[in-house]
């Protein structure tokens, strides 16, 4: 009996001896966190994607709060949201364009030469490969790594083609790494007109890999209301993006290719088959 | 005395290899091996606790819980308390590590992060103190095969974690995939560690 009792208070002795050591150590080491830190946090999307250039919402958070930064460089949070952070904290949520991913490749399996390969699925094992396996060095080799990375399933993978959503795109910027072509670019969300090829060679050797590469016949470039809305570089023309191109010039140009698209109808799939 | 140390630490890093060997601390070894950076975070505070509670937990037992006295004429020994009082010590050295470690270096803080509370129950931990007791270690001694236990399971971690990083490369049959093919290498990496017995 005396074994049990001598147990029993030696046990809870030792348990109430450690609690007060636990408390006291909280109370004289305490750490002050900033409670407006996690009320921010509760503010943000939580996707933890990395666009704003920290290390996931939490971090942002605390860099809002401490003044490193504005709530709208989070490309994710809606207007409202950004404001209502703004007011709480009681600072201006200043200004970011809005931006969304423009993958420029418009080389599905339909319209390009392609070899076959049976190595890892993987963009950037497959660009290991002699570049990977597609006709085309420049283009999109279509194993889905951007995709992959994507937060928000902005990316569609069709037939061979990553197809950017632009309504689901937040513009976060993380599939702009993963492309071991570095085709994807972030455009100004305003914008619908883009050219959707990135080889710089010349257009009798794209035409003879791909049927909708940008051949340089500048007939965009004729057809824009001012002379430098298209720039030419090379073999490749591209959309200004510092003074660009209103939508109706898709049509106006008829570009003989269909490289120059409008994103919102190449997400919709309007431009699949019109290519024989 | 320098012989017997030799011995401890080439026995609890190579021969009787925790994760390996005695089969302890699997969780961990299979949780977090999937990246090489995680694994050495991992043993990083695998070696701080076990070296801290092993310290703490011979110096308990060698002069509490394994002494003799009497109260009112009965023989009190409360050595058979020692699994109990164990666990709710190193639970709670940790916590007060932790706390601590928060205040004075939030770098540490951080690269430990929740390792350090995970591994507060792990059973490699308490077996550091347990078969301390069963060898009947001095304070030195247990403390010594702590660290060397904890250097042992960062060795296999850190093997192991390097191993998975180029399964993943690798093509594997799709019914090992993932933590079945893990499992195998695992076994295969326990025989290898086999070719170290008698060495001590």
């Amino acid at each position: 009996m005396t074994l049990i009792i001598t147990a029993v208070l030696f046990t809870a002795g030792l348990g109430a001896l450690l609690a007060l050591v636990i408390g006291a150590t909280a109370k004289a080491f305490a750490v002050e966190a900033d409670a407006r830190v996690e009320t921010v946090t509760e503010m943000l999307p939580g996707v933890n994607c990395g666009g704003c250039g920290f290390a996931g919402c939490a971090d942002f958070a605390k860099a809002i709060v401490e003044g490193r930064t504005i709530p709208s460089q989070c490309p994710v949070s809606n207007p409202e949201n950004i404001k209502r952070i703004a007011e709480y904290l009681g600072i201006t949520a200043g200004e970011k364009e809005k931006v969304f991913a423009v993958v420029r490749c418009a080389g599905s399996c339909a319209v390009t030469v392609r070899s076959p390969y049976n190595g890892i699925g993987d963009c950037r094992s497959a660009a290991l490969v002699a570049g990977g396996a597609k006709g085309c060095d420049f283009g999109c080799i279509g194993f889905a790594t951007c995709a992959r990375a994507c937060p928000f399933d902005a990316i569609e993978m069709r037939d061979g083609l990553a197809v950017v959503h632009p309504d689901l795109c937040t513009g976060c910027g993380k599939c702009v790494e993963t492309c071991p072509k570095n085709l994807i670019i972030l455009a100004p969300a305003a914008v619908d007109v883009h050219v959707y090829c990135n080889s710089p060679e010349k257009g009798a050797l794209k035409l003879k890999v791909c049927k909708t590469a940008c051949i340089a016949c500048r007939k965009c470039v004729k057809a824009a209301d001012s002379e430098n809305q298209m720039t030419i570089n090379g073999f490749l023309v591209a959309t200004n993006y510092s003074n660009p191109p209103i939508s109706d010039l898709v049509e106006k140009a008829k570009c003989p290719t269909k490289a120059l698209r409008l994103a919102t109808k190449h997400a919709a799939g309007a431009y699949e088959g019109v290519l024989k | 005395m320098g012989n017997n140390i030799l011995a401890i630490t080439i026995g609890a890093i190579l021969v009787n290899n925790f994760v390996l060997s005695k089969i302890l601390g699997i969780c961990p070894f299979l949780g977090v091996s999937k990246k090489l950076e995680t694994a050495l975070g991992m043993s990083g505070a695998v070696i701080f606790v076990m070296t801290l509670a092993s310290l703490v937990t011979s110096l308990i037992y060698n002069y509490v819980l394994s002494k003799t006295f009497t109260i009112g004429g009965v023989v009190i020994k409360l050595a058979f308390l020692k699994i109990l009082v164990f666990i709710v010590v190193i639970a709670a050295l940790v916590q007060v590590v932790e706390i601590i470690l928060q205040k004075f270096s939030p770098p540490l803080y951080k690269a430990l992060g929740i390792f350090l509370p995970l591994i507060t129950t792990n059973c490699a931990v308490l077996g550091a103190a347990e078969l301390s007791v069963k060898a009947g270690h001095s304070v030195i001694e247990a403390t010594i095969f702590g660290t060397c236990s904890a250097i042992g399971f960062a060795l296999a971690l850190v093997l192991f974690a390097s191993l998975r990083e180029r399964l993943d490369l690798a093509k594997v049959p799709a019914p090992f995939q993932g933590t079945a093919i893990a499992l195998v290498t695992a076994g295969i990496l326990a025989m290898v560690f086999m070719g170290f017995s008698g060495l001590v």
